[in-house]
């Protein structure tokens, strides 16, 4: 199935992927067999304990998301989209290695090995790691006139005690730019969506999502491109804004130009359908 | 109305506090720094926290303030704020402060202590919703969007509120009718021994 010799990895979807955003998991499993890279899901994981875990109770969190680290295989790498997961796995390590009796009694509990020295990284940092140059030579369709804002939200962002650990900031623009779209970075790239407070406080988060949307419109973007399921989806709904562009899941412009045939079924997911634009510029019939 | 940029909102918009000495709760502080693990007696009143929180319009206290409750052993006031219920967690305050405080470690600690105090929750319905997604995922082991929504729905009686935005997710099949299961659910429920989860 793909032109590059295969590279194994452990991979945590999550909840929104699994459901709410499963176009987001398409399109990633697409532009990850296209790049060679071999994504096998975690058998029966759980969520990773920062939906509302963390709100209520800080160890049920950290032992949810210790639950998976207890199924991942060792000797290879386990890789999640979903920046939220990402940052719950991580904690959840980062405990575990300072408090050897927790380790003990979560291993002794689950009758599992729970190795605390697996690899837990972001979908952008494996893609940039090995495939900068399978990107190049798997480009299929260049994204040639595109301009997007890359939107990160609060992704970057992490507790001070995380704060030394590797993040991703700037590589949604490296891989998109090498496919040959432009990146518009004077926008709101860093502001929250509003998380959960899409549910309980529209009217709080409207304003702010609208101020995200106009500040990329103020910059000619054409879309917005985020690698978070939950910020794509909360930008789509609470937008009230005159102009609303487009909001794309990182892996659905990836695998777009890799070439992936299939984005009828991702593009129909969403609520400001992105098809006149891509049709506009070519990239899709 | 003062519009200098250094005015806060708890100068121009809470009346000011006279502090009883006998009043001072002086175990909230230890037990904050405990459980959240984090030193806020660094914190200098900068501000830069209240500057850049996208959700300060929604709360009472700025989050500075909070840490100043509780410096001050203002328990009540800390405990029963909207503040810590408001805080989404998206830690923009703690990567701008500059003495790298966990302000929304702080939040997440006088969260617990509030609901085992049995503290007035001042935004109800968002302990609802986090109610809501707990229960999904104590009987799932994974996050159900449709069932949250529908048990948060119940709870809080907003029925009509964002049904437009439900109905288009329901169209779109952004909202999946069935649950995504963990099969080995038991070793999930063993986990759930948080404080009012057995009442619920």
């Amino acid at each position: 199935m793909s032109n590059f010799p295969v590279l194994d990895f452990s991979y945590f979807p999550g909840c929104s992927l699994a459901t709410t955003a499963a176009e987001s998991n398409l399109s990633m499993m697409k532009a990850a067999r296209i790049l060679g890279f071999n994504l096998m899901e975690l058998e029966d994981w759980n969520c990773c304990g920062s939906s509302s875990g963390h709100t209520l109770c800080k160890d049920l969190s950290l032992e949810m998301a210790a639950r998976n680290l207890s199924l991942a295989p060792g000797g290879r790498p386990l890789v999640a989209m979903c920046p939220r997961c990402l940052s719950y796995l991580r904690q959840a390590q980062t405990w575990l290695r300072k408090d050897p009796e927790a380790h003990r009694a979560l291993e002794e509990r689950w009758g599992r090995p729970i190795p605390l020295d697996l690899e837990i990284v972001h979908f952008l940092e494996v893609l940039m790691r090995y495939g900068r140059d399978r990107l190049q030579k798997g480009m299929q369709r260049s994204l040639k006139g595109l301009r997007f804002v890359p939107y990160y939200g609060c992704t970057v962002f992490r507790p001070p005690g995380m704060a030394q650990e590797k993040y991703y900031q700037g590589e949604m623009e490296n891989a998109l730019n090498v496919l040959g779209a432009q990146s518009v970075p004077a926008a709101y790239t860093h502001r929250c969506c509003g998380s959960f407070l899409s549910a309980t406080d529209p009217e709080l988060v409207t304003p702010l999502v609208n101020e995200i949307i106009d500040s990329a419109v103020a910059e000619k973007a054409h879309c917005l491109v985020t690698a978070c399921a939950m910020c794509q989806l909360n930008l789509e709904i609470r937008c009230t804004s005159g102009t609303r562009l487009p909001v794309f899941h990182f892996s659905e412009m990836l695998a777009l130009a890799l070439g992936a045939e299939d984005y009828d079924g991702w593009f129909i997911r969403h609520l400001v359908d992105p098809r006149p634009l891509l049709q506009g510029l070519a990239l899709v019939a | 109305m003062n519009l200098s940029p250094s005015a806060s909102r708890e100068e121009t918009d809470l009346p000011m506090r006279v502090i009883n000495p006998g009043e001072r709760n002086r175990s909230l502080a230890a037990e904050v720094k405990e459980r959240s693990g984090t030193d806020f007696n660094r914190c200098y009143q900068c501000r830069s926290c209240a500057n850049g929180c996208p959700f300060v319009a929604g709360m009472d206290y700025p989050p500075n303030a909070v840490l100043r409750l509780v410096q001050y052993g203002l328990a009540q006031e800390a405990l029963e704020s909207k503040t810590i219920w408001v805080c989404a967690g998206c830690h923009t305050c703690s990567s701008q402060c500059p003495m790298g405080i966990d302000i929304p470690g702080v939040m997440g600690a006088l969260r617990l202590i509030a609901l085992e105090q049995g503290a007035a929750v001042a935004r109800p319905d968002i302990l609802e919703f986090h109610e809501a997604v707990l229960h999904s995922l104590k009987s799932y082991g994974r996050a159900h969007k449709l069932g949250i929504m529908w048990r948060y729905k119940l709870r809080t009686r907003h029925w009509f509120s964002d049904l437009d935005v439900g109905l288009k997710m329901l169209a779109k099949r952004k909202l999946e009718l069935r649950p995504s299961r963990v099969k080995a659910i038991k070793e999930i429920a063993d986990l759930f021994k948080c404080h009012g989860q057995e009442s619920r």
